[in-house]
């Protein structure tokens, strides 16, 4: 069995205001990154954040947008098993355990 | 002959329901109930079809949807598996994979050059010279691949539906049954599917010469039948997961799309061929097919036979066979044990000679191969080699072979579930399965009767407890204690090269020892080199045995080997279940009827529906777009633009919120007033343009482009979020509606509607103001992206048709016209405006874009400024330009994303083109290399015809400079 890769099409996703709702639901935003400070940051600090993403297998930070009712919220998703672990608001992670 | 037996119970044809049908030509007789392969045998036709590569004769082999060969078809459905195919009065079809008929299939000569159709044949022989492949291609397609598509076919449109359920149960068998009954009683929605026509799998046509089989069945039917939480839906497969428990169902008739919470797989086994000498002849077949013609059809299979066995079950068989007049001359039985069960007693008591240790080595074809004659048997040493110098003969016209099984585990796999060799079943068995899907009886590898309903009671309830319905204990899975069912390797070498491991493919063991000589000796590559497996039934009946020859190739067990994965389909599905209608999502603007009435055609942007221009009868498409942007240059013409993003930004750190968004600055924009807003990301490249309007210290209003308003309102939504500002986004597209009114008379048509002064001096270009405008309250902008005296008014969707009519009444004594995209786009480019994403790409900045002018001064943040502070300090790679033609040059023009080329080497692109003009020549905009962008250079086009046209690079805009046109006054 190799490694899955990708999101399987039929996915069920927790959005945190709507609860579960299908994949096509849902917009991918990318992985979550902090921003450098632009003033500090040197050019290649910047280069790298604006381009390159993590990409080894295990449980990645992503955004994930739920487009019928605008909700923008963090999903915590192990990349090797396709496993959407958690989802929770921007900056409510902490209250969230 | 009629190989019909007298009724029998559980037999699933109607005798009083007798059909007519024609196959190859001829007519036969079945019953309704009867598939075409049994209602064929039964007519003692064996020869049903003809195999892909060497055209050789097959007949029935295991009767479950798996025999590749025999596929039909009816000039308007093809590949249809004869074992699968309900035979109906009116039926008629033919083999697909012939010429000149089944029975005299011209290409069967192919056998004959089997020797020189070594594994690999064809990527080898047909690769060089490269010069002659279209040939190859061309004579190799007339003889690959199977069936005739009929394309005088109507379209037929198959229904899809959509189901839920907290646990699908896959295989009525008797593990599948218990494990629903445990389930429902739980209190589950339980939906079981089987392929088959009807429920009881297993216990149908094995089991049935035990009583005890039927009361099982029936036992458990009116269990199941007490509970009105299950539904069961026979002649259904489960041919795909997909994520989450979504699996597709499909019968005859169509997809159903399925959501259930949970999933227990009871799918029971595929049983496997022995590979020997002849063994794809017609009358040989699995032991499970020969019962299957008996308990199912009640049709003899073989008139003499033996069975080769090594298992229980081949012993049933036999005994099976028997009981039906069959008479059976030996049991070969590759366990020198032979059997330990009280099967074995009554195997003698029935009088079947057994062979204990010993192979059938071959079955002896009748002439023409179109059957068999007879087998030859031999002792197996201790290493399992035949002792093929000392053969019996037995003459037969049929073989059933009982050595084995493999998990029919496909949806295990595709949830994510993992299967590992076992040993003491010799059989794959899972080894681990995803959360909520569950494994019963023999796809779980456990084969007792009573212990498969003992471990499908043991799933549902484990479903049960997974779902939250069951909290006691779940029993532990029943351990198989009989020997195992599966021979480790029923593999018979010869000399003769027929002895097949893959009758899809025709295949033969040397093909596998070929390719393992040549370095294929990981399992993925030698299934490529091989193509084992990859026919019709996707190596259900091929793929376990292929991994042992490999395993024994490489000395390494089969769990070092490794197996191929299952993919969707289960079994072939119908294209059409798949097909979708053609639906396209559609957005229509509040005039769109009004457009279509008045003869526009419409073009998609995007899902919007626009104007692309309006038809004049007697005028060509270019003519009327001309016409039309004539028009709004010397008279006035309205253009709907209601596809234009609309957003309402509000809140106190309004201000802060569109500074770090935009490029631009807004800190000391004023009130009623327009400015540029030019979005980028965070590397810098432009994403968005539109006006931002204030109309008050904190509120304001923007535009975003047709195309990029969803992703401009979704960025804007996250950065709120990021930078935790206190604004409020609402996002207008569709409740407001916008039309753009523009000309040099645009204006008094206006003027006429509203009691706003609109003058130059009270609404002076770039302003912006809330209006009534034909009673009905607008937002009203002075722009002028066409390039002349414009006003765009953003109404409320509801009364956008009023306006817009109020509009062409008021504009009638000026002649006013409404315009499309096309006149549009046309009139901007000749003012040298960009759009993004048609003269930008996923690359283009600002400063290529030439819009660096549209960055505030001084700005310490803004969503890719960090990025554009980099890239100012780089030399430019390319620049947007704009570029004219000589007038003569129409006909020959580049399109749009033509290369621009100077020394061979590519310079640039057209981005947008206009083949004709107001200003009389053709003018285009071209992203190209810096160095050729000075004004007046002559630069080369390649066209699509290959050949080079001339441009000079001409300053944007072309038309109004000054932007004088803002201020002209239309004489009435």
């Amino acid at each position: 069995m190799p490694l899955r890769s990708g999101i399987s099409i039929m996915k069920i996703i927790t959005c945190p205001i709507n609860g579960p709702r299908p994949l096509q639901e849902f917009h991918f935003g990318g992985e979550v990154r902090t921003m450098p400070d632009p003033n500090s940051a040197t050019d290649e600090q910047w280069a790298d954040y604006v381009f390159n993403r993590e990409g080894e297998p295990g449980l990645k930070r992503e955004w994930w947008y739920h487009v019928p009712s605008g909700t923008w919220f963090i999903a915590e998703r192990d990349n090797r098993t396709d496993e959407f672990v958690r989802t929770f608001l921007y900056g409510a992670e902490e209250c969230d355990g | 002959m009629d190989r019909r037996l007298p009724p029998r119970d559980g037999e699933w044809i109607d005798r009083s329901q007798s059909v007519e049908f024609r196959f190859e030509g001829a007519t036969y007789r079945g019953f309704e109930g009867d598939v075409l392969s049994s209602a064929l045998w039964a007519n003692d036709v064996r020869l049903l079809g003809r195999s892909f590569k060497y055209h050789r004769p097959r007949g029935v082999y295991s009767l479950a949807g798996h025999d590749a060969n025999l596929i039909v078809e009816d000039g308007i459905r093809t590949n249809m598996r004869g074992d699968m195919l309900a035979v109906s009065s009116g039926l008629d079809v033919r083999s697909v994979n012939t010429l000149g008929g089944l029975d005299r299939d011209r290409l069967s000569i192919t056998g004959r050059f089997g020797e020189f159709l070594p594994v690999g044949f064809y990527y080898k022989a047909f690769h060089t010279p490269r010069r002659l492949f279209p040939f190859y291609e061309n004579q190799m397609r007339k003889v690959a691949g199977l069936g005739r598509i009929n394309s005088a076919n109507q379209r037929a449109n198959s229904p899809k539906d959509y189901a839920f359920c907290d646990l699908l149960v896959v295989g009525a068998g008797p593990a599948g049954l218990a494990g629903a009954i445990a389930a429902a009683e739980q209190g589950l929605d339980v939906l079981i599917v089987d392929e088959q026509q009807r429920p009881g799998g297993s216990l149908v046509w094995q089991w049935a010469d035990a009583a005890t089989a039927r009361e099982h069945l029936e036992g458990l039917l009116e269990q199941l039948a007490a509970h009105d939480n299950v539904r069961l839906w026979c002649g259904t497969q489960a041919a795909g997961y997909y994520g989450d428990y979504w699996v597709a169902l499909v019968d005859d008739t169509h997809l159903t799309k399925l959501r259930a919470k949970s999933m227990l797989v009871a799918t029971g086994c595929f049983e496997q061929p022995a590979v020997f000498q002849n063994n794809d002849l017609p009358g040989v077949m699995l032991g499970s097919a020969a019962q299957r013609l008996i308990q199912l059809y009640a049709v003899k299979p073989f008139d003499r036979a033996i069975v080769l066995a090594a298992n229980s079950e081949g012993y049933r068989v036999a005994l099976d066979l028997n009981e039906a007049g069959v008479d059976v001359a030996a049991i070969a039985d590759l366990r020198r044990d032979g059997e330990a069960t009280e099967l074995a007693q009554r195997v003698d008591d029935a009088g079947i000679r057994v062979y204990r240790g010993y192979c059938v080595y071959e079955a002896v074809p009748a002439a023409g191969n179109k059957r068999i004659r007879g087998a030859t048997i031999c002792a197996l040493d201790e290493k399992g080699v035949p002792r093929s110098e000392a053969l019996t003969r037995i003459d037969c016209d049929g073989i059933a072979m009982s050595i084995g099984w493999t998990p029919n585990g496909g949806l295990i796999y595709q949830a994510g579930g993992r299967f590992t060799h076992a040993e003491h079943v010799e059989q794959l068995i899972p080894q681990t399965l995803s959360p909520g899907t569950f494994a019963a009886g023999r796809v779980n590898g456990v084969f007792g009767l009573e212990s498969q309903i003992d471990d499908g009671y043991r799933a549902g309830l484990a479903a049960a407890a997974h779902l939250g319905s069951f909290t006691g204990d779940v029993p532990p899975s029943p351990s198989h204690y009989e020997s195992p069912s599966s021979h480790p390797y029923p593999i018979i070498a010869h000399k003769g090269k027929k002895n097949f491991v893959d009758l899809d493919e025709d295949l033969h063991l040397a093909d596998f020892e070929n390719a393992h000589q040549e370095g294929y000796d990981n399992v993925e590559l030698m299934k490529r080199f091989s193509t084992v497996g990859m026919g019709p039934s996707q190596g259900k009946l091929s793929n376990i045995n292929a991994v042992r020859i490999l395993a024994r190739l490489n000395g390494a067990t089969i769990n070092q080997t490794g197996t191929t994965t299952s993919r969707p389909f289960h079994q072939p599905v119908p294209i059409r279940h798949l097909a979708g209608r053609s639906f396209h999502p559609q957005r229509r603007t509040p005039m769109n009827h009004w457009h279509v009435r008045h003869n526009a055609e419409m073009v998609y942007a995007g899902a919007w529906l626009r104007p692309e221009y309006y038809r004049v009868d007697g005028e060509s498409r270019d003519d009327s777009i001309l016409r039309e942007a004539t028009h709004v240059r010397n008279n006035v013409g309205l253009i709907d633009v209601s596809t234009l993003g609309k957003l309402q930004i509000s809140g106190p750190d309004s201000v802060e919120f569109l500074e770090r968004i935009y490029t631009g600055r807004f800190a000391k924009q004023q009130v009623g007033r327009l400015r540029y807003g030019l979005a980028c990301d965070e590397t810098g490249v432009i994403i968005d343009d539109g006006v931002i309007g204030r109309f008050s210290e904190d509120r304001f209003y923007v535009t975003a482009t047709s195309s990029g308003a969803a992703a401009q309102y979704r960025e804007m939504q996250r950065w709120a979020q990021i930078w935790n500002m206190d604004v409020t986004l609402v996002n207008a597209t569709g409740h407001l509606a916008a039309i753009n009114l523009a000309g040099p008379c645009c204006r008094d048509v206006l003027q006429e509607l509203t009691s706003t002064d609109l003058s130059a001096t009270a609404f002076p270009y770039l302003a912006l103001g809330e209006a009534i405008v034909a009673e009905v309250s607008a937002k009203l902008m002075r722009v002028g992206f066409v390039g002349e005296l414009g006003y765009e008014i953003h109404v409320p969707a509801s009364q956008a048709m009023h306006v817009w009519e109020a509009l062409m009444q008021a504009g009638e004594r000026f002649g006013i016209r409404p315009f499309g995209v096309e006149a549009q786009r046309l009139l901007r480019l000749e003012k040298g405006h960009l759009i993004v994403s048609q003269d930008t790409d996923a690359l283009t900045s600002p400063f290529e874009a030439d819009v660096a002018w549209a960055i505030g001064k001084n700005k310490t943040f803004f969503v890719g400024a960090r990025s554009l502070a980099i890239l100012r300090k780089k030399p430019l790679t390319r620049r947007l330009v704009g570029l004219m033609f000589a007038a003569s040059d129409a006909g020959t023009l580049p399109e749009e994303c033509n290369l621009i080329i100077a020394n061979d080497e590519l310079v640039g692109r057209i981005t947008s083109i206009a083949p004709r003009s107001t200003l009389g020549y053709p003018i285009a905009m071209a992203l190209l290399s810096p160095d050729l962008a000075k004004i007046g250079t002559t630069v080369k086009i390649r066209v699509d015809g290959g050949s080079l046209v001339e441009a000079v690079v001409a300053s944007m805009p072309f038309y109004d400079p000054e932007n004088s046109r803002q201020n002209v006054q239309a004489e009435s």
